[in-house]
């Protein structure tokens, strides 16, 4: 027992962040991204989950700029480099939209909403975006 | 029992700052530490000084100055939302003061709870 | 966990989609607008009765009356911002913005 190191991971938290708003319409997609690049820094267990018209903000061929707002998809796909790679993706609510993993610009694992819900289950912090 | 409370929308046009703060309020007479109020999105405008409201209804600002000078509650503006908004050093009341998200994510860390009020 | 709901279910699907991914045992508040969700005898009646087959249901109480609602569906359980603080003793958080 005297050699088990469980000090190293005492402190880490699980802190999931849900994107349930579609982007542009309103900033809190937007923020809420700023948000995860930020705590990305600070090597806790996150993770990020697409609910509802949070699975938007994935979508391909976005184009802002004629509605003279920054357009910030591509910054998903750059998530992976700040070893934030557990994108989860709720499989009802892209079918509800119409749309596939195809249609998605970075690669998600597309989960039920009975696994996304257990997963939520083991977080210590849940934010909404 | 320590929780952090982050608030993510602006006054009056929700009711989210009179949750978090009826919230805040019945934490600390339960004898839990409130930690900080973390103010993000339109949250940031919470603590202007220059917020004027009739003189019949809550002054939210003042509100949340006062959990700060009776409690030790920190009320924290995000410096990037903050930014955006107009919300700087010169229109913020005595009891907050402007931070990075960087301090949210060590509110997270070091609180048994984070509870979160918004739209 | 304790779920809040803060929305109206007529103005918002945060209901519907909150309870999909309920697990059992987890508690579900009714705070602000959320909390027509639970007046006796609406259309959410139903859905309200079988989220309670594996979950309890509560809802704040300052927040139905400031709304006029005096009677809520049954086995819902009613609290003040004390009982609120309590669930957030017993559960992480998971508000449903």
């Amino acid at each position: 027992m005297g050699n088990i190191d469980v000090g190293e991971n005492i402190n880490i938290k699980k802190i999931m962040h849900v994107m349930r708003h579609a982007p542009h319409g309103t900033i809190y997609t937007y923020e809420g991204l700023e948000m995860i690049l930020i705590m990305a820094a600070y090597e806790q267990d996150l993770s990020v989950a697409f609910i509802g018209d949070g699975v938007y903000a994935l979508k391909k061929d976005q184009n802002t700029a004629a509605i003279g707002i920054k357009g910030f998809a591509k910054t998903f796909m750059a998530l992976d480099g700040y070893d934030v790679e557990k994108l989860y993706v709720d499989q009802l609510s892209l079918e509800e939209r119409g749309l596939t993993e195809d249609d998605l610009l970075v690669k998600v694992e597309v989960l039920g909403s009975g696994e996304i819900g257990k997963l939520m289950n083991e977080q210590d912090v849940v934010i909404h975006h | 029992m320590k929780i952090g409370i982050l608030l993510k929308e602006g006054p009056y046009n929700h009711q989210a700052s009179d949750s978090a703060y009826k919230f805040a309020e019945a934490a600390i007479k339960k004898g839990h530490t409130v930690d900080a109020v973390f103010l993000y999105n339109d949250g940031v405008s919470n603590v202007t000084k220059l917020m004027d409201p009739p003189q019949d209804d809550r002054n939210i600002a003042a509100r949340w100055d006062a959990l700060h000078k009776q409690h030790g509650v920190e009320i924290l503006a995000c410096i990037a939302a903050s930014k955006r908004r107009g919300i700087s050093d010169e229109v913020l009341i005595e009891g907050a003061s402007i931070t990075g998200l960087g301090t949210l994510t060590d509110i997270a860390i070091r609180n048994d709870r984070l509870i979160t009020f918004g739209d | 966990m304790l779920h809040t709901i803060n929305k109206s279910p007529f103005a918002s699907d945060s209901l519907e989609t909150c309870r999909r991914f309920l697990q059992p045992g987890d508690s579900v508040l009714f705070i602000e607008d959320g909390v027509y969700a639970v007046q006796a005898g609406n259309k959410f009646a139903s859905l309200i009765e079988t989220i309670q087959k594996n979950n309890s249901v509560l809802a704040l109480h300052p927040d139905l009356g400031a709304r006029g609602i005096t009677v809520v569906a049954d086995g819902v359980r009613v609290v003040d911002y004390e009982g609120f603080v309590e669930l957030v003793e017993e559960h992480q958080v998971n508000s449903w913005l």
